[in-house]
């Protein structure tokens, strides 16, 4: 792999030249939190970022689109939304989750619209730094491999870059110059020390090879219907988390000439009528047989058929559910701890 | 996926190919039977699928839902489904007229195991609507009616007005290659000639089941299927040789919407046929 320095004066420059083309989206402030917005001035870009609240899956399989214009007789597909974007400033754990994507919606029947969408987006990742709600090193997605066309590890005053695609090799070219080929020892143990203080920065910690073992043996564990119990049913873990890739579809017709059309939106297993069929039944009425689908999905099933959890330890999750519902108090309660203090946080700080 | 049953349209799986409604009439008082083509003829001739997959049928303008195929493979170009009027879907369908355009994809699904079942003895059991999907393997099994060994079929129905295809099955008993028995559980004709009462009454019908030879094939409303396993476990079938198929909500019929998943699997991709052993093994299923 080509490594390369960039002094950290030279980022916006190289991203402001890159970006005269093509839309580039990075996460900028949004009151107190981040999100990866479409960037109109540079220097707003977020260097110092924790989580954004919505992940960058949102840019590949946007929250709602349209897939299909109808008439009469025919249904042509629409690729509209699809747009070339540069995408800066994306952490390992949202690689990982777009990796992870990629699993899901290729296997058997490959998603056009997803992989449409992938094709056109150049991934510049960005390392990070973790607060207390960030578990990437118990997911082991905390380094990336694979997944991006740059990556930039941000080691004080100059950032290493990390080419991982003919195309990335592309963008660092268009400004000679900037970019530094000459990797001294001292840069290569300048990032070792970053590494290893990274590495002990991780105030969250979740063991996941049991988590599998024990989704099966817990699963009649009367934690779950207290877990159901105080679930809101509100969908929001699986808007924020990277690996949720659920949608429904729905028709909408127009007056007039306009041509129907056919609208993929964003679902969740955790709302009522999920697993409702025609006939009004539904297979998973309580909130308790839902929230055992959404962590089956999470800690079991995707393991056993790729290897891994589909969890990316990101801490969207245990940011966002108002009533303390995550993989953390999750994972706490299959390893047997006692759960009456997990589900409250409504109580105490929503509607105390 | 199945190699053979490719999806019509390979580059998007989710876009509807145009079909036309070529026959469709009243089964039942809520049940419409629908003789459906493909527009493209050369399409028409090559949607090749397997007894028990499943399509995705538009109506414009309404949406789309599951349904799975009625018709059998042995008898290609047409396809045919048997729907009852639940949903936003099926109450648009109920109102095309024959000759109207709807929206097919497919097939999906892992179908019945018809390879496996070949020479082997069938019992089919009927519960109702669930003689949509087991009507595509009988006809198939009746058409390649040398493949297979003894053909059984239990067919029960609430009452005779809702037995499900009563003609063709009451023509399929004058046939001297199979064994097709018909219940209701009321009569309020008083012309019924059949037996009365539930399913499970005509099991005392099956003679000299060759269980470890024999599959058996169970499909209808959920109540049923606890009484008609309990049964075939008498006749000490094994397991992995009771079928069942499933129903579960789908969005997108090929592992993409996560609606019918369940366990590590989806429905629509490693179902809707499972055994009974699957049943057993897996959270969930039934």
């Amino acid at each position: 792999m080509r490594i390369l320095k960039l002094n950290k004066s030279d980022l916006f420059t190289f991203l402001g030249a890159i970006s005269k083309q093509t839309e580039l989206w990075a996460p900028l402030k949004k009151d107190v939190k981040y999100v990866f917005e479409r960037v109109s001035d540079i220097s707003k870009i977020e260097l110092q970022t924790t989580r954004t609240i919505i992940p960058p899956k949102k840019i590949m399989v946007p929250p709602s689109f349209n897939m299909f214009h109808f008439n009469a007789s025919d249904y042509q597909e629409d690729f509209s939304h699809i747009t070339k974007k540069i995408l800066f400033g994306i952490h390992p754990c949202d690689i990982h989750g777009l990796l992870i994507l990629d699993k899901l919606f290729t296997q058997e029947y490959p998603d056009p619209y997803y992989l449409e969408a992938r094709k056109n987006t150049l991934i510049l990742g960005l390392s990070c730094w973790p607060d207390e709600h960030c578990f990437c090193q118990s997911t082991r997605t905390n380094i990336v491999e694979e997944g991006y066309d740059l990556f930039f590890t941000d080691l004080q005053g100059y950032f290493l870059v990390w080419i991982g695609s003919s195309q990335g090799d592309d963008l660092v070219r268009m400004i000679p110059g900037i970019f530094d080929e000459c990797l001294l020892d001292k840069d290569i143990q300048a990032y070792i020390r970053w590494q290893s203080e990274k590495e002990k920065a991780f105030k969250t910690e979740i063991d996941f090879i049991t988590m599998p073992d024990l989704m099966e043996l817990k699963y009649r564990a009367p934690f779950w219907n207290k877990a159901g119990d105080a679930c809101l049913a509100c969908g929001s873990c699986s808007m924020v988390c990277p690996t949720c890739n659920c949608y429904n579809v729905s028709d909408k017709l127009f007056l007039g000439n306009r041509p129907g059309e056919r609208s993929r939106f964003w679902d969740s297993c955790t709302l009522p009528e999920y697993s409702q069929v025609g006939s009004g039944e539904n297979f998973r009425e309580h909130k308790s047989d839902r929230l055992k689908l959404w962590y089956t999905h999470k800690l079991q099933a995707y393991v056993s058929k790729f290897g891994k959890p589909s969890c990316v330890g990101c801490g969207r999750c245990i940011a966002t559910c108002p009533v303390n519902i995550n993989v953390k108090t999750i994972a706490k309660a299959l390893e047997g701890e006692d759960v009456e203090a997990f589900w409250q946080r409504m109580n105490q700080e929503v509607a105390p | 996926m199945n190699a053979a049953n490719k999806p019509i349209d390979q580059t998007n799986p989710f876009r509807p190919e145009p079909a036309r409604i070529v026959r469709t009439y009243y089964l039942t008082d809520d049940v419409k039977f629908f003789q459906v083509r493909l527009v493209d003829m050369e399409k028409a001739l090559s949607f090749k699928y397997k007894a028990g997959q499943f399509a995705m049928v538009s109506v414009l303008g309404t949406g789309e839902a599951p349904f799975c195929l009625s018709s059998t493979p042995s008898r290609p170009g047409l396809l045919e489904f048997c729907i009852r009027k639940i949903g936003s879907v099926t109450n648009a369908l109920f109102q095309l007229k024959e000759n109207a355009l709807i929206g097919l994809r497919g097939p999906y699904g892992n179908g019945f195991p018809v390879d496996d079942m070949r020479g082997k003895d069938v019992i089919i059991v009927v519960g109702g609507l669930g003689v949509a999907p087991l009507r595509s393997v009988l006809l198939y099994c009746l058409d390649n009616r040398d493949q297979f060994g003894k053909i059984s079929v239990l067919h029960g129905a609430k009452k005779p007005s809702e037995m499900i295809f009563r003609d063709e099955y009451f023509s399929l008993k004058e046939r001297g290659d199979l064994d097709c028995h018909l219940a209701v559980d009321k009569d309020d004709t008083g012309a019924w000639q059949e037996n009365i009462g539930v399913v499970t009454t005509l099991f005392p019908h099956l003679k000299n089941v060759d269980a470890e030879n024999t599959f058996s094939l169970v499909c209808g409303p959920p109540v049923m299927y606890k009484f008609v396993i309990k049964e075939l476990l008498k006749l000490n079938i094994p397991k992995n040789q009771i079928l069942m198929t499933l129903e579960r909500r789908m969005k997108c019929g090929v592992g993409k919407c996560g609606h019918c998943a369940i366990d590590y699997i989806y429905t629509c991709l490693d179902g809707p046929v499972f055994t009974y052993w699957d049943v057993l093994h897996m959270r969930e299923l039934i």
